[in-house]
């Protein structure tokens, strides 16, 4: 099993792009490779044109990785001067403090702080050496509503200022707010990639369900050209469109359609839909 | 697929773009020595003094050992060669110190990579070698420092040697000796991926002290002493005890230190090369 078979992908400077897909979809490992923390079996990385540790070490690409751990025993500011220390361009420690919202903590020992505070703080470390990439793995994971809130307040300010943000998540919510662009991830591959507002049309439209003995797909597709998905299930018809009522008219007033329902797909049964799949859903766990 | 506002912030990637906009790439130089700084090393060194166990078990045990084993006893004043039985004792508690806070000094590697915070050095341009360089140092600061206070005690004490040069001559051996150790620990830290890899090490460390004879003075040629010839204490302890006895310096003590210096030193250069490659 590969965790990620084969992402290209070209992000655009200045962007916010999601990075969405449920546990186990590849996102971490595909990131870890974005930031030479692990290598890929084929292919290569380059990032900014450079090899990410290159990029690293030049200060352009910066993360806040889930599983990056922190010094307990040191201060926030402590822990901010050190990692400013090993860059040769640096923003300010006050400054970063302050756009991550920490200022008020900044004498706090590392292990005194609540998860949502130490994610902040490894927010400001990524904001110390001023990278042109910035890259959130799960950023707000353990955090509670409040924390998170402001979590992307500060994100959300920084960003303002042209920084190309990459963020991977699996919370539906998280991407629709904040991205740009949304790139879905399903078992190592890119299964759709949209600004959230395509993301969404993919996902919007209603399901058509009604039993017709005899439908073929090729019939009905001919017959309703807006249908976007076509099921047949023995004698049950499934059509996804953007326009059922036009599906609707169609069924009750050429065909010999009965029982017909309409119904609303939300955009976490399209999230479900693109992101699961039939063979291998149960064996992707195991990639990980 | 591109935005609006991706392909706005393209044009300004070759123009210029406010303060935390898109860089100046001229400016970004990969730093020198592989990220070594006076910064990392202050805070780094404050870590170690600031740590109530560390500074127990580096500076305090020693100490006290010194003045249950060294002080005021029957043998205290007699003679040890150069000087007397006191100086030999606070020599051994030095180094006993000095092994402590080496090999704890390497260890750190271990509580940092369960913590988890190598994996966030390797997001910086801190290069593994200018990292384990640092603990390394670090390490050695404070080996000294158990030395020094081991030493001070002895000086307002009843250690005795024939000349200042004496002291100072024994304790540089102590102290270079114990590169030993903190290549010892740096080897365990990256072997045993434990917060907790002192409390693993500290009863070999003692059975090791006892390999040097810095408990208890060895018999030559006893079959204890054969044995703790290839113990890893056994080396240091043998040359920097030899000033103050006056023993003829033997090439097997040398050969002592330098196997296991190499062993240690390959082991830990071995599990850093696996370290980085995975992450």
């Amino acid at each position: 099993m590969h965790a990620v078979r084969g992402i290209d992908l070209d992000i655009e400077p200045g962007e916010i792009v999601a990075f969405l897909g449920p546990n186990g979809a590849g996102k971490t490992t595909t990131i870890d490779m974005v930031l030479g923390l692990s290598q890929p079996t084929a292919g290569e990385v380059t990032i900014l044109g450079e090899a990410p540790r290159t990029a690293i070490a030049h200060g352009l690409v910066a993360a806040v990785m889930q599983t990056a751990g922190l010094l307990k025993d040191i201060s926030v500011r402590e822990t901010l001067q050190l990692t400013g220390s090993l860059f040769t361009h640096t923003a300010s420690v006050d400054s970063v403090m302050k756009r991550a919202g920490i200022t008020e903590i900044a004498d706090r020992k590392v292990q005194k702080c609540s998860g949502g505070q130490q994610q902040r703080l490894r927010f400001a470390m990524a904001l110390l050496s001023d990278p042109e990439v910035l890259v959130l793995d799960e950023p707000t994971t353990g955090m509670d509503v409040e924390g998170r809130r402001d979590f992307w307040a500060a994100i959300r300010q920084d960003a303002g200022k042209g920084r190309t943000i990459v963020f991977a998540t699996h919370y539906l919510e998280e991407a629709d707010a904040y991205a740009d662009r949304i790139i879905l991830v399903r078992q190592g591959e890119i299964v759709a990639d949209g600004t959230a507002s395509e993301i969404k049309a993919m996902s919007a439209g209603r399901t058509v369900r009604a039993t017709l003995p005899g439908a073929t797909t090729e019939s009905l597709q001919s017959a309703v050209p807006s249908a976007d998905s076509i099921e047949i299930r023995g004698e049950t018809v499934l059509i996804h469109s953007n326009d059922t009522d036009a599906v609707a008219r169609y069924l009750l007033t050429e065909t010999t359609a009965h029982d017909l329902e309409i119904e609303a797909r939300g955009i976490e049964d399209a999230f479900i839909a693109l992101t699961s799949s039939h063979t291998e859903a149960q064996t992707e766990e195991s990639a990980r | 697929m591109t935005t609006s506002a991706s392909t706005a912030s393209t044009a300004s990637a070759t123009t210029s773009v406010p303060a935390a906009g898109v860089v100046d790439r001229s400016l970004r130089k990969v730093p020198p020595m592989g990220g070594l700084n006076r910064t990392l090393a202050w805070i780094e060194l404050k870590r170690v003094l600031r740590n109530r166990r560390t500074m127990i078990f580096s500076l305090v045990v020693p100490a006290a050992f010194y003045f249950l084993f060294g002080v005021g006893q029957t043998y205290t004043n007699d003679n040890a060669g150069r000087g007397n039985v006191g100086a030999f004792i606070m020599i051994s508690m030095a180094l006993y110190g000095a092994m402590i806070s080496t090999t704890g000094g390497g260890a750190m590697v271990a509580t940092e990579r369960a913590q988890g915070w190598s994996r966030q050095l390797r997001l910086t341009p801190l290069s593994p070698i200018a990292y384990v360089t640092i603990k390394v140092a670090v390490a050695m600061v404070l080996g000294l420092l158990s030395i020094l206070v081991v030493y001070i005690c002895g000086l307002f004490t009843h250690a005795k040697m024939d000349s200042p040069w004496l002291f100072v001559a024994t304790a540089a051996i102590a102290w270079a000796g114990s590169l030993v150790f903190a290549a010892f620990g740096l080897f365990m830290g990256y072997l045993l991926p434990s917060e907790n890899v002192m409390q693993i090490l500290g009863p070999g460390l003692a059975l090791l002290a006892f390999g040097g004879g810095l408990f208890i003075p060895l018999t030559d040629g006893s079959a204890f002493e054969i044995f703790a010839r290839f113990t890893p204490m056994y080396g240091i302890s043998k040359l920097a005890h030899a000033p103050l006895t006056g023993d003829t310096v033997q090439w097997w003590w040398v050969a002592n230190v330098v196997v296991w210096l190499a062993i240690f030193v390959g082991g830990a250069a071995w599990r850093l090369r696996g370290d980085t490659d995975r992450v």
